[in-house]
């Protein structure tokens, strides 16, 4: 039994390493994804490229101007004559936002009035709309706080008020990265274990050798298991990749417990290892497997808050949620890295994992036979 | 009876468009070499599947080594040999980590396995091929591999699904010689092929056509059931001689043979001047008329031109 199941194993391990493509898709594909995500997905805004249209040209304007190029959220790259010029770049992509002062600015700052200025954002990706704007808000504010200390003659911190300082907790610096990084760990072991798996069994029934193997004494068990052992261990090790550049490259810290993420980790296998056996008990050929698999992943992305939280979802997508095993997986991973809480916090997923891990190998082995149709 | 290895009572395979197997009724005894004859698509596979255990039948049974396909299923798994009409080993393995593959698989013995792995790479004649990697043996090589693959674990019954196609005409005539050796070692051996001169290597065949077995018996006895003499001539524009040869008195049956023609008539003597004459007639040249003695290929083409007139 178990000699048999290593024997599979052992050959399993042979068409891996020979097999480059597959390889590569193993090794890289999840440190593609990570960068991709780490960077490209963020909504953390740094350095926005910005235009200026500075029509004062006072020394207050220049205040201004370097009171934002200051706060670091912007990045002056160019200055402009007229509007006309600043729409066309951000039509055409070269800036994201244009800072626009008016002539008399400066008059109005120097006899005490209230100046405006004019704050242009490009609004195409509402979430990094909403930072610039909260950030341009925040900027003009402080320099507003500046034009009072001086006329009155006092700093801000010696006058009476209220001041709010938020704290965020989890991820203080709000980056991205925090929230994406785990999130990430999470769906590279689903969709390649899935993947993987998948594949390498519908690859002996589009090959033929499934008809060679059914007419020896193997059992289904033993060759099912004996096939995903050696993907079990590719899967560790990209988690343990994903993992390590989220720390040491992105700087994610983790906050809780490393050997109970893996842990957790293993038991969200048995999930995605039943459905990779189960879609290649439905397919024929390995093309056939990669659509369902998409098919399936992304609703599944979607549905367990890769991307957006599941609270801002209409009613019956909330629901159907539930139904999604990487939800689960979601919530304790992001909950061990970024919050560092345990089991106690953690029960209701992990049961869930586990009846879910169950219910799908069952249900996957017994549709394994050696028949063919 | 106890003699039978495989027997088929009204063993039938239907799939959603087509009846594959129908109603097949064999008993091969222990040491034969069992042809399985007929054309693509005449439910040669699926018959062999359905006796390997791996296809469960729609209706009627098969027993095999004495166990029941259906019911007794990994009984059988021991004591066969499969070799499937496609290749179907793992191409990128060697030669050497298939065999051992499949020797593990079948738990051979430790101390037993290298002894045999090496005699079967020799009696396959691939024992300098063993480190290449299946994929990159030429057709007929992939399949004595295969052939090799399927004896590691000693089988009394060997099933071969149409081994020798695609294979170069020196090494089909190399892989039956394979197939005699085992034959005179007591195996039993079962093999379908589209290609009838090898029905003359078989000890008995069965013709299979549309599903079902037209004729089955041993080899002379077939050729015997062919009617009438046998004239071969090589005539210029063979569809119209055909024609013209068709409709002369005492003509049975015109077959065609790449661009031969093989005529069956009542009386060659009598026969073989009218059809010299009416060629002339029409105009068309003759090369080499002469009698012949039928091929098997003969007798299976004209019994199944008799079936499917039949039906008409
Ligand atoms: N899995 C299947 N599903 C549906 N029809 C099938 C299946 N397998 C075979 N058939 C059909 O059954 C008939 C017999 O097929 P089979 O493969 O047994 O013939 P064969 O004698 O082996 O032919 P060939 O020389 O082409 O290998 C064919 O019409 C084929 O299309
Ligand atoms: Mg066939």
């Amino acid at each position: 039994m178990i000699a048999r199941t290593l024997t599979i194993a052992r050959k399993e391990l042979l068409h891996i390493v020979r097999d480059r493509r597959t390889l590569a898709v193993m090794f890289f594909l999840p440190v593609m994804q990570l960068f991709l995500m780490g960077y490209a997905a963020t909504t953390d805004i740094e350095h926005l490229r910005t235009a200026v249209l500075d029509a004062d040209r006072t020394p207050q304007s220049r205040e201004l101007i370097e009171a934002y190029r200051a706060s670091n959220y912007f990045d002056i790259v160019g200055y402009v004559e007229n509007e006309e010029t600043l729409a066309r770049m951000v039509d055409d992509g070269e800036v994201r936002a244009g800072l626009l002062i008016p002539t008399g600015y400066g008059e109005d700052v120097a006899a005490g009035r209230t100046a405006d200025v004019a704050f242009v954002i490009d609004g195409s990706d509402p979430n990094v709309a909403n930072t610039v704007y909260a950030a341009s808000q925040q900027v003009g504010q402080a320099q507003g706080i500046r034009f009072i200390e001086r006329r009155l003659g006092v700093k801000a911190e010696d006058m009476p008020g209220v001041e709010v300082h938020p704290r965020v907790w989890y991820n203080p610096a709000m980056k991205s990265a925090n929230f994406m990084i785990p999130g990430l760990i999470a769906m590279v072991l689903f969709t390649l274990t899935i993947m993987l798996t998948a594949l390498a069994i519908v690859r002996e029934r589009e090959q033929g050798t499934i008809e060679q193997l059914m007419v020896t004494p193997i059992r289904p068990i033993e060759l099912i298991v004996g096939k995903v052992i050696p993907y079990v261990f590719v899967a560790f090790f990209d988690v343990l990749e994903v993992l390590a550049i989220g720390v040491f490259w992105f700087g994610v810290p983790i906050h809780g417990s490393l050997s109970l993420l893996l842990l957790l980790a293993a038991l969200f296998l048995m999930t995605s290892l039943g459905i990779g056996i189960f879609v290649s008990s439905v397919a024929n050929t390995q093309q056939e497997a990669m659509l369902v698999v998409w098919l399936m992943l992304l609703p599944s992305i979607f549905l367990a808050g890769f991307f957006f939280p599941i609270e801002a979802m209409p009613g019956f997508l909330q629901a159907l949620s539930y139904l999604v095993p990487l939800r689960y997986m979601l919530v304790i991973i992001r909950g061990i890295i970024l919050k560092g809480v345990g089991l106690e916090v953690l029960a209701t997923q992990v049961v869930a994992l586990v009846i879910f891990g169950a219910v799908i190998m069952v249900f996957a082995a017994t549709r394994f036979r050696k028949r063919l149709e | 009876m106890g003699n039978d290895v495989i027997e088929t009572h009204n063993l039938t395979k239907r799939f959603k468009h087509v009846t594959a197997v129908d109603g097949l009724n064999l008993s091969i005894r222990r040491g034969e070499i069992f042809g399985l004859l007929g054309p693509d698509g005449a439910g040669k596979t699926t018959t062999i599947r359905m006796l390997c255990a791996i296809m469960d039948p729609s209706e009627g049974s098969a027993r095999v080594a004495g166990f029941d396909t259906v019911r007794e299923p990994e009984e059988i798994k021991k004591r066969i040999g499969y070799m499937p009409q496609q290749f179907s080993l793992y191409g990128d393995l060697t030669v050497l980590e298939n065999l051992t593959f499949f020797a593990d698989v079948f738990q051979v013995e430790r101390q037993e396995r290298e002894e045999r792995i090496a005699r079967l790479l020799d009696f396959a004649r691939l024992t300098e091929f063993q480190k290449r990697r299946a994929a990159h043996l030429s057709g007929g090589m992939q399949k004595k591999l295969a052939l090799a693959c399927t004896l590691i674990h000693r089988p009394e019954i060997i099933f071969l699904d149409e081994p020798t196609t695609g294979v170069d005409p020196v090494s089909r005539r190399e892989f039956w010689d394979i197939l005699t050796e085992l034959h005179v070692q007591g195996v039993t051996l079962f093999v379908s092929t589209p290609y009838m001169d090898e029905a003359e290597r078989c000890s008995r065949v069965a013709l299979m056509f549309e599903g079902s077995v037209i004729v089955c018996d041993v080899p002379e006895r077939i050729k015997g059931l062919v009617e009438g003499e046998l004239l071969e001539l090589r005539p210029e524009r063979l569809r119209e001689a055909s024609r013209v040869i068709g409709e002369l008195p005492g003509v049975l049956e015109v077959q065609t043979y790449g661009d031969l023609l093989h005529v069956f008539v009542d009386d060659a003597a009598r026969r073989a001047p009218a059809i010299q004459e009416a060629l002339a007639g029409a105009g068309i040249a003759v090369q080499g008329l002469r009698q012949t003695r039928p091929r098997m290929e003969d007798a299976f083409i004209s019994l199944i031109r008799k079936r499917l007139g039949e039906r008409e």
